[in-house]
C-alpha cells in the first residue's frame, strides 16, 4: 500500500483495529515456511513437467533411439497431420455435446432437488453417485450394455419397437453414445454446482414478482436465470475443460475406435507418446493441446464479461 | 381470485406432485439402473448374463463370480497395490497440503492458487510423459514409487485448494490471541488452527482419496506387472477375457464399492468440497 492510502486506512480506522491490521501485514510475510514442503512437490511433479515438455516439443525423441534437436519440426508436422485435424474436430464435437445437455439436464435437476421433497437425501446421495464411481468400472458396464446382440440397451430399445443400434461400434453412432456416457457420468457434478447458487439467490425479488402476478416461468426466466448466470458460468468452463480432457471412458470403451472413429486429442496423444513412443511429437501435441484448453476457457471468460457488459 | 381457481386447486396440486414425482423418478432411474444392472450381472452365472432378452433378477443369485476374482492370485496384490499408493499419495497430500493451504490463506498470495487452478486445467497426460521419462532414468520403475508419486499430481492440488478455502473461512482472532500471548506461528497454527480445521481435513482427505483411488491412466502407463493397481487390473479383465461378464462386473464392483460406500457415509463433505472447487481429478 502506497503512503496516501495509508493514512486516509488509519484515519477510518479505530486506533486498535488499526494496530490489529498493521500487525497482520506485519505478520503475512512470516508465513511462507508453510508453504515450501508443498512448492518443492508442485516444482518437482507439476512445474519441471511442464517445462521438459517445452523442452522436448522441439526434439525428435523417440523412445529405445537417440534425441536430437528439431526446432519447430514437430509443431510443422502437427500442422499437416491429418490425423490430428480429425482428432480436434472430433473432440470440439464431443465437447460441444458434453458441454451442452449436462448444462441443460444439470441445471433442471438443480431445480428439482432445491425443491423440499420425501427422500430428497437419498434421491439426491443416488443422483451423484455416477460421477464418484470409478471411471473404468463404470466403462466397463457400459461396455457390456453396449454389445449390439447381447446387450441390455438394445434389449430396452426393442421394447419401444426401436431397431437395434450398434452404439460404439460404428463410426457415426459411437461419438454420440460416448457423450451419453459422459453426460450420465458429469451431470451431477453440474447439478452440485447449480444446486449452490440456488441456495445462495435471495428471496426478495420472488415474492416482489408473486405480488406483481408473475408465473413461474416467468420468475425463471427473468429472476433465476439471470441470477444463476455466475454459476451457470462456472459450470459451462468447469465442463468445457473436463470435456477436452475426457480420457478414460472414451479410452476403456472404444480406444479410439472404430478405425479412428472416437480418436480425440487426448487419445491421439496417448498412443503417440506410449504406443508408438514418438516423445517429441507427444509433447508438441502436449503444448498444443494445452493451449487449446486455455484459449476456450479464456474465450468463455472473455464472453462473459461482454455478457456482463451487455447486460448493464 | 374466484371460487373455481379454488376448487380446481386440490387435483392440479396432485397433478403437479405427480408430474414431479417422475421428474425426479427420471432423474435418478439412470444413475441407480446402470449401478443395479452391474449388480445383477455380478450375481448371475455366464448363461444367464449372455441371455436375450435379458435376465434381470438373478436367481438363485450366485457368489461364484467374486470367488472367481479372488482366486485369481494377483487381485489381492493388486488391490494391496491400490490401497498403499491412495493412503500414501492422500497422506503425503495433507502433510504439505495443510500447511500450505494455511500459509497461503495467511498471505493472501492468490497467485499460488492461480498456479494451483492451471494445474487442475493441464491433462493428465501431459504429466506423463516427462515423469515417465525421469522415472526410467532414475530406475524406479518396477516399484509402487513411481504410480505414488504421480498421484501426488492429482492429491496434492486439490489438498491445497480446499484447505485454503477452509483456512480462508476461519476468523483467525483466536491465533492473534495466541501469537499476542507469545506463541510463535508455528505453535498458533499446531495448536490453535488445525484443531478448528478438522472438517475441512476431512474434505480433503476424502477427495485425494477418491481421486487417487479412481485413477486409471497414471498407473496404466506407468506400472508393471507386479504394479497394477485394480482399475488398471479391472480393464485387463475386458480385454483378455471379452465375454466373461460375470467375473468382469464382480471386479468392477469390487473396485468401485469402496468409493461409493464413501460417498454414501460422507456425502455432506463431499459435496462441499466440490461445490467449494469445482473440482475433479485427472
Amino acid at each position: 500500500m502506497s503512503g496516501g492510502t495509508t493514512t486516509g486506512d488509519a484515519a477510518a480506522l479505530s486506533g486498535a483495529a488499526a494496530d490489529r491490521a498493521r500487525r497482520k501485514r506485519a505478520y503475512a510475510r512470516h508465513y511462507w515456511p508453510f508453504v515450501v514442503p508443498a512448492a518443492i512437490v508442485v516444482v518437482a511433479v507439476i512445474v519441471f513437467p511442464w517445462i521438459f515438455t517445452l523442452w522436448m516439443s522441439v526434439n525428435e525423441w523417440k523412445l529405445g533411439s537417440g534425441r536430437s534437436f528439431v526446432g519447430f519440426a514437430n509443431y510443422e508436422r502437427l500442422w499437416g497431420d491429418e490425423r490430428f485435424h480429425a482428432s480436434i474436430w472430433r473432440t470440439l464435437y464431443f465437447t460441444a455435446l458434453a458441454v451442452v445437455i449436462p448444462v441443460v439436464l444439470g441445471t433442471a435437476a438443480a431445480i428439482v432437488f432445491h425443491r423440499r421433497f420425501p427422500l430428497r437425501g437419498l434421491a439426491r446421495t443416488i443422483f451423484i453417485l455416477p460421477m464418484m464411481a470409478t471411471p473404468v468400472a463404470v466403462a466397463l458396464v457400459w461396455t457390456m450394455m453396449f454389445h449390439p446382440q447381447l446387450g441390455v440397451l438394445n434389449w430396452i430399445l426393442s421394447q419401444f419397437g426401436i431397431p437395434p443400434s450398434l452404439w460404439v461400434y460404428d463410426a457415426s453412432t459411437v461419438i454420440p453414445t460416448l457423450v451419453m456416457v459422459e453426460v450420465w457420468h458429469w451431470t451431477p457434478l453440474v447439478m452440485l454446482l447449480v444446486l449452490g447458487g440456488l441456495a445462495s439467490l435471495p428471496v426478495d425479488p420472488y415474492e416482489a414478482a408473486k405480488i406483481d402476478g408473475a408465473t413461474g416461468w416467468q420468475a425463471f426466466r427473468f429472476i433465476t436465470l439471470p441470477l444463476l448466470a455466475p454459476f451457470l458460468m462456472v459450470a459451462i468452463i468447469i465442463r468445457t475443460i473436463d470435456a477436452l480432457k475426457a480420457f478414460d471412458t472414451i479410452y476403456v470403451i472404444t480406444q479410439g475406435g472404430p478405425g479412428t472413429a472416437s480418436e480425440t486429442i487426448n487419445i491421439f496423444l496417448y498412443l503417440n507418446a506410449f504406443a508408438y513412443y514418438n516423445m517429441g511429437y507427444a509433447s508438441a501435441v502436449v503444448v498444443v493441446f494445452f493451449a487449446l484448453i486455455i484459449g476456450l476457457a479464456l474465450l468463455l471468460l472473455w464472453s462473459r464479461e461482454r455478457f456482463k457488459d451487455a447486460a448493464r | 381470485m374466484s371460487g373455481t381457481t379454488m376448487r380446481a386447486r386440490p387435483w392440479k396440486r396432485r397433478l403437479e406432485s405427480l408430474g414431479f414425482g417422475l421428474a425426479v423418478f427420471a432423474l435418478v432411474s439412470p444413475a441407480a439402473l446402470v449401478f443395479l444392472w452391474m449388480l445383477s450381472l455380478s450375481l448371475k452365472n455366464e448363461v444367464d448374463n449372455t441371455a436375450f432378452p435379458p435376465v434381470f433378477i438373478p436367481n438363485p443369485p450366485t457368489l461364484d463370480n467374486f470367488r472367481a476374482v479372488f482366486e485369481r492370485n494377483d487381485f489381492l496384490l493388486q488391490a494391496w497395490n491400490s490401497i498403499v499408493v491412495s493412503f500414501g499419495a492422500t497422506g503425503i497430500a495433507l502433510a504439505v497440503g495443510i500447511p500450505a493451504g494455511y500459509g497461503i490463506a495467511k498471505m493472501r498470495a492468490t497467485k499460488a492458487a492461480v498456479l494451483i487452478l492451471i494445474a487442475r486445467i493441464t491433462p493428465g497426460l501431459s504429466y506423463l510423459i516427462p515423469l515417465f521419462l525421469l522415472f526410467q532414468w532414475i530406475g524406479l520403475t518396477g516399484t509402487l514409487w513411481p504410480i505414488l508419486i504421480t498421484h501426488l499430481v492429482l492429491t496434492v492440488p486439490i489438498a491445497v485448494w480446499v484447505m485454503i478455502g477452509f483456512f480462508e473461512g476461519l476468523p483467525g482472532e483466536l491465533e492473534e490471541a495466541a501469537l499476542v500471548d507469545g506463541a510463535t506461528i508455528w505453535q498458533a497454527f499446531r495448536h490453535v488452527a488445525l484443531p478448528l480445521a478438522r472438517p475441512g481435513i476431512t474434505v480433503a482427505t476424502i477427495l485425494a482419496f477418491i481421486f487417487s483411488w479412481n485413477n486409471f491412466i497414471f498407473a496404466m502407463v506407468l506400472a508393471g506387472r507386479e504394479t497394477r493397481t485394480l482399475p488398471v487390473a479391472v480393464n485387463n479383465m475386458l480385454t483378455f477375457e471379452q465375454i466373461s461378464w460375470g467375473p468382469l462386473s464382480a471386479a468392477a464392483l469390487l473396485v468401485t464399492a469402496p468409493v461409493l460406500i464413501l460417498t454414501l457415509v460422507a456425502q455432506k463433505q463431499i459435496v462441499a468440497g466440490l461445490t467449494q472447487g469445482g473440482v475433479k481429478g485427472g
